[in-house]
Parts: structure tokens; sequence; C-alpha cells
């Protein structure tokens, strides 16, 4: 997919399903992909959104969110993923529910490789702690795919990480 | 680092901020903080890190605004705040009124063999916590500067950072428990009731 004049649904629908969820606390490094999102989330008074200075500050928030009774989710870019490796262990030991969404870098038709090593690694490096991960390729699976993730995270007491491929979100457009 | 002799000890700290809790809830960073803790007596509304280093200050955070009418005390040490310093800009926008962080500064990391962290050479935790916009801030070194700090620490309005040189005496080793879920059920069955279970 390339630039598009009209603005995918998808946004839309993850921020219905968070709030349909009840998640009430949002952290996030912010990503291009991620940005609408975001802006929702800022806005709906439901929900505490916070920003972090890296990634793995929201892995142990919404810890504490869970302890004091509220669901969280995490947004974040696939190289924010590396940053979240040893505070996932504290996860996983605490069987705290988690719900990551992860836009991804480094793989379709990606610019910058710089990008590549994280973005190819990413999957393998959440699984490695115990992150279960569900992927995402068509913009039409976005929305089910991240409602099923939610109750298997919420439900069932699991670190659950959406990897929102690159292909759904288009290149990044690097002009001069 | 300070110009003034540090003679508070640790245990005695943590036991006299602890003595005045109240309805209290209370994360611990890895390491001492959380024997400290564990020293001054269990409490189910203890949540004891035994891992996860750089994460007590901000899971306070995530704590203190899904529970805006406890008041939520992070006791750490030096060693893993400076692993997270990033977390303060982070705290200090969030703005809980509720969270206090009160670091333990003995100057060292304490479980891997006493070697020095950053706050020997100068480095002012409190001074990043005050820059980064946190609405009460003090370093505590003698005894009557810790009266002072124990209601902030427990009464203020935040975000509320203090820090306490402590020496670096060996103390004894007191392990609360570590199972993590099962310390995860304890602290939510305490503060959430039937509702911890649904």
């Amino acid at each position: 997919m390339t630039a598009s004049t009209t603005e995918p649904s998808w946004p839309n629908e993850i921020h219905r399903i968070l709030a349909d969820a009840d998640v009430r606390q949002v952290c996030y490094v912010p990503d291009a992909g991620h940005t609408r999102l975001i802006e929702r989330c800022l806005t709906d008074q439901r929900m505490q959104s916070v920003r972090l200075t890296t990634e793995e500050e929201g892995v142990a928030m919404l810890g504490g969110a869970w302890l004091g009774g509220q669901r969280g989710a995490l947004l974040m870019q696939s190289s924010g993923v590396g940053n979240c490796i040893n505070m996932l262990g504290m996860t996983r030991e605490c069987r705290f529910p988690l719900l990551i969404l992860v836009t991804m870098r480094g793989e379709w038709g990606e610019f910058n490789p710089w990008q590549t090593a994280m973005g190819q690694g990413t999957q393998a490096a959440l699984e490695s702690v115990g992150v279960t991960v569900q992927r995402v390729d068509d913009a039409s699976q976005v929305a089910e795919t991240v409602d099923a993730a939610a109750r298997l995270a919420f439900n069932s007491y699991q670190a659950v990480a959406v990897l929102i491929g690159q292909r759904v979100i288009g290149f990044k457009q690097f002009r001069k | 680092m300070v110009d003034r002799d540090i003679t508070l000890q640790r245990r005695d700290v943590v036991a006299r901020i602890l003595r005045d809790r109240g309805e209290t809830l209370v994360v611990t960073g890895l390491g001492s903080a959380t024997w400290d803790v564990a020293a001054a007596g269990d409490d189910p509304r203890n949540f004891y890190l035994w891992g996860g280093m750089g994460g007590a200050a901000v899971m306070g955070l995530g704590l203190a605004l899904a529970q805006p009418e406890r008041r939520v005390l992070v006791i750490t040490g030096d060693g893993e705040m400076l692993m997270a310093l990033g977390s303060l800009a982070t705290i200090a926008v969030a703005a809980p009124a509720n969270l206090a962080i009160c670091i333990l500064d003995n100057e060292r990391y304490g479980e891997t063999g006493m070697q020095e962290t950053h706050t020997a050479h100068a480095v002012d935790i409190v001074g990043m916590a005050a820059a980064a916009g946190f609405s009460a801030t003090a370093t505590v070194v003698g005894e009557a500067e810790l009266e002072i700090q124990v209601p902030v620490l427990l009464e203020t309005p935040g975000p509320v950072f203090v820090t306490v040189k402590v020496t670096a005496d060996p103390v004894p080793l007191v392990l609360p428990p570590r199972d993590g879920t099962w310390l995860k059920h304890r602290f939510r069955g305490a503060l959430l009731g039937d509702a911890a279970y649904e």
C-alpha cells in the first residue's frame, strides 16, 4: 500500500475496541503508524494517555495499572520492542495482562536500513520472553485481530502483542 | 554526594516512614529496598519487585493513576532509579498528585558488590526530579529532616520525590515472598476485594 487519498479506518476501529474493552490507561512512544489512534485516545475522556520516554516504562506502568484494577494498552513501533525485553520478564513472572500494539518497520519496502535488524527480529524477541504474538498484514483484519488479542490478554492474563505489518501502514516516505 | 556526614540507617528510615503509612499502597524497587520494606513488616498492600530494574517508579505511576484516591509510595534505591531517569519526565508530566517516590541513596549498587553509583559523584537525582517538574522535592540527610519529610511523602500533593541519604553499612537479609503472581493476587485482593478475581 502506498499513500492513499482516503484515510484507513483501522486506527479508529482500534480505538473503539480499546474503549469497549474498558482500557483506561494508554501509554505510548509515538510512531507515525499510530498517529491517529494516539490522537483519538488523547481526546477520549475515559482514557488516561501517558507519553513515555522509552517503551519499557509502559510495561511496568501497566503492571501497576493492573495492580490498581485498571486495564491498559501500550503502543509502540517495532524498534521499541527491543527496549522492553527485561521488563517483560516481570510481566511474565507476575502474569500481568498486557496488550501491546506494535506498528512494524524494517520489513515491507523499508527505506532505512537501520530499522531492519530490530524490525525483522521483533517477533522472535517478544516470543523469547513469553509474549504471544499475533500478526496482521491486511487492513481489513486489524480490528478483529486487536479485539481477539484484547480478549486473550485481559481474560486469560497473557501478554499479547499485535504486530501491525508495514504492508498495512504503508511505506514511510522520505521526501527531499 | 553531600558534604555532611551520613548517619541514617536504611532500615530505621523505612520503618519510620511506614509507621505512619495508614492505607498507603507501597511498591518497592528490586534489591535492598525490597528487603528494607519486608523488614519493616510484610503487608498485603506491599508490592515487592524482585526484578524489572528501573520499573518501580513507573509501576507506581500506573497504580497511582488507577487509584487516585489512595496514596502510592514507591521506595527504591539510587541505582534502580538511575536506570530510569527518563521516567522522572514521564511521571512529572503525568503529574499524579497521589504519588510519592522515596530513594534510599547509599551511593552504591548494594546487590552486586557495593560498587559506587553516580550519586557518589555529584549526580543529583533530586535536582533532576525537580527539573522534570515534580511538585515537591527534598534531600534528607538527618533525622530532623526525615521527620519533616515523612508527612510530605505520605500526604503532600505530588508528585513528590524525596531522596534519603543512608549509610552503606551492611544489614541482615530479610526476604519477602518472591512469587510475583502470588504477590499480585494478594495485593489486588487487599485493594479490590472480590473484584480482584472477576
